[in-house]
């Protein structure tokens, strides 16, 4: 009994779940009293409402929960890879949504059968992504310029260009949002719709799932992964065992670039009534990618569950308002995540020394007996 | 020529924050630390001082209001920033993911605080702190009507930041200190200087530059705040490394993207620039493209301090 707690205490993925489990509990803890602080009486309710999340609403919160956590799953991919090779992707938010853009004119404006115009939009959504991404990695490989400075220009590039265009392009006046996608462009259901009526979800789920096991795959599976793997552990090691790290910063970029632009495409073909909303601030969805994957560990499978997380906080924290509470909160609450899951390598550190010294003090004991 | 000076404090209203806040930036970058909350740390500062001028107005006489509201403004960016440098110096954590921490909670923040104490999400003021005319000096010609009437103080404390910036950073001990720390940590810490202080110091100058350059980048430009700085510190962060970390270059880089920023906000209004027909989501996407441009093909001493963003270990060689 006590071998199996020192192993499992000693399992590296078992370290990674426990930091991400103290970031979550803390940031739930700050966001009480947060809450507490503003509204004495609301306080306890509304946080009971936000954590019993897409529950209380049946087989359509369900389901909610599962369509927001589609491009949340894509973009902490996105920033997740790039983290394990060392990179720091934060122009996810640009390539998303450049590529939503792409995603709106192609299912917008070209007429085509159902069954390939939303893969027709859908890959030129993703190709948008590869494109805005590959100006970071390409500036990163040859000039040496910091792909987190490089990101930030391209974001804000990203979201004029893109406010413009949708103004000249495809514009619905009325609203101040892009006009409709036609119906063939949009992402089949596959049965979702049946098993939660009333809700948006659709395959755009299941492809998300796909890519976060493919990417598993290329990371642990391949001898190529192992070697982006290094880079991100030890440039200058995997340098000298002769890994070409300039082609593998393109590579990476460009792979992340493809995941983000395939989020954008996903999430503005879901439904007639999602449209671009012209505005000077980002779209909401691709900014969570940072607590996903810091969350997830950056480990594809963990960011399916981190996604799944944030997703039912999403839809807990909207129900919040009927509490007097603003939507905010669950801003609040996800961004004091993040700032714990900076500190998450400490909390891995922590468990670590304790897993150590817990096997430690088992095998003396173990000692001993062989002794007497 | 009012046009000319209409435009000419335009760009002062645009460059003047930018300027404050890159100088900001520059502190913590020098100093060994990147910071890249500087747009959470400007919606902070301006949340706390509007709060407090729609609190105070009325009471005191506004010039009176506005320097108790820039201070309050510096020392909630400073008490922001501590997050910061908490997580950056003392748990050494990863720099980017703290610094975005801030820029996301700011902005959430600042709308939860004013939806529960004002019932909006906007925070509106009224703007009584122009400066119409300064005796004596708005008679030179020329001169007197650029800088010395219909301007705000806070256009002057930029220009006084900038002067300290550079006498702090070239001409005191602790510049030379601060410098040090953000090249080559290890040399100051081996003559006994607190490396950890210094970083602490310099991060909350950036974070008191920064709340200040919210509430001047509001003032003038607007008669509300809604929780929002356009993604000012962005900018600010591309002026620092255009200006290279030097105090005299980010001012020139300021004032250039102050000048985009003012063609995207006036251009409709002057007949040159309108018979173009470029559209002002174009003159907004300037100042990026020229930045990704620049960082292309501008020289090598872009780079950067060379320790910043690294966790300083006392002690290791």
């Amino acid at each position: 009994m006590k071998k199996l707690i020192s192993k499992i205490l000693n399992n590296d993925a078992f370290g990674n779940t426990l930091a991400s489990l103290i970031s979550i509990f803390l940031g739930l803890i700050v966001g009480l009293v947060v809450m507490v602080i503003f509204n004495r009486a609301g306080a306890w309710p509304g946080f009971l409402v936000m954590l019993q999340g897409g529950f209380s609403d049946g087989a359509r919160g369900i389901g909610q929960v599962l369509y927001y956590t589609t491009p949340l799953i894509l973009v902490g991919l996105a920033v997740g890879f790039s983290f394990q090779t060392g990179l720091f992707n934060i122009g996810v938010i640009g390539q998303f949504t450049i590529a939503a853009y792409v995603a709106i004119i192609i299912g917008g404006k070209l007429s085509m059968p159902a069954s390939i115009h939303w893969i027709v939009a859908l890959i030129g959504a993703s190709l948008a992504g590869v494109i805005w991404a590959a100006v970071p990695g390409l500036l990163k490989a040859y000039f040496r310029v910091s792909e987190i400075i490089s990101c930030i220009m391209m974001n804000y590039i990203a979201l004029y260009l893109v406010n413009q265009l949708v103004h000249d392009t495809h514009y619905e006046s009325t609203t101040a949002m892009s006009a409709y996608v036609k119906k063939t462009a949009l992402m089949p259901k596959m049965g979702l719709d049946t098993i939660f009526p009333g809700s948006t979800v659709n395959s755009g789920l299941f492809i998300a799932i796909i890519m976060a096991i493919l990417v598993y795959i290329l990371l642990y599976k391949t001898s190529f992964g192992y070697s982006l793997r290094c880079c991100g552990l030890n440039r200058d090691a995997s340098k000298y065992a002769g890994i070409n790290e300039t082609r593998n910063i393109i590579i990476v970029m460009l792979i992340s670039g493809f995941i983000a632009g395939l989020a954008g495409g996903i999430l503005y073909l879901s439904a007639i009534t999602k449209n671009y909303k012209i505005s000077e601030l980002f779209i909401n969805e691709p900014g969570y990618s940072i607590p996903v994957a810091l969350l997830g560990m950056s480990h594809p499978i963990g960011i399916i569950f981190s996604s799944l997380f944030i997703a039912y906080i999403i839809v807990g924290g909207s129900l919040m308002q009927g509490y007097g509470f603003p939507v905010e909160t669950v801003g609040i609450i996800t961004a004091v995540l993040i700032y714990f899951s900076a500190f998450s390598l400490i909390f891995k550190n922590k468990v670590n020394k304790f897993a150590l010294q817990f096997s430690y003090k088992e095998s003396q004991k173990t000692d001993s007996f062989k002794n007497e | 020529m009012d046009t000319i000076t209409f435009i000419f404090h335009q760009m002062l209203n645009f460059s003047i924050p930018l300027l404050i806040v890159a100088l900001g930036g520059m502190f913590s970058s020098r100093c060994g630390i990147i910071n890249i909350g500087l747009d959470g740390i400007m919606i902070i500062g301006a949340l706390a001082s509007f709060m407090f001028i729609r609190y105070a107005e009325g009471y005191i006489s506004s010039q009176t209001l506005l320097l108790l509201a820039i201070l309050v403004s510096i020392v909630s960016g400073m008490i922001f920033s501590l997050l910061h440098a908490f997580a950056s110096i003392n748990l050494k954590a990863n720099q980017i993911i703290s610094g975005q921490a801030l820029n996301m909670i700011a902005p959430a923040f600042s709308v939860f605080v004013a939806r529960l104490f004002i019932g909006d999400s906007i925070i509106s003021f009224k703007n009584t702190f122009m400066i119409e005319e300064i005796p004596f000096l708005s008679q030179i010609p020329v001169l007197g009507d650029l800088l010395f009437k219909n301007i705000y103080l806070t256009t002057y404390l930029g220009l006084l930041v900038l002067w300290a910036s550079h006498f702090v950073l070239y001409k005191t001990r602790f510049g030379l200190r601060l410098r040090a720390c953000g090249e080559y940590p290890q040399a100051p810490d081996s003559v006994g200087i607190d490396v950890q202080k210094i970083r602490y110091i310099g991060v909350l100058i950036s974070g008191g530059l920064s709340g200040l350059g919210g509430l001047v980048f509001v003032l003038p430009n607007s008669t509300n705040f809604n929780g929002t700085v356009s993604g000012y510190g962005f900018l600010a962060l591309a002026v620092m490394i255009l200006g290279q970390w030097q105090p005299s270059k980010i001012f020139f880089a300021s004032l250039f993207f102050g000048t985009l920023k003012t063609m995207s906000a006036i251009y409709s209004g002057i007949p040159f620039f309108n018979t173009l027909g470029i559209p002002g989501n174009y003159y907004k996407l300037m100042p990026y493209l020229i930045t990704v441009i620049v960082l292309i093909l501008g020289p090598k001493s872009l780079a950067g301090p060379k320790a910043e963003g690294l966790p300083f270990e006392k002690g290791m060689s």
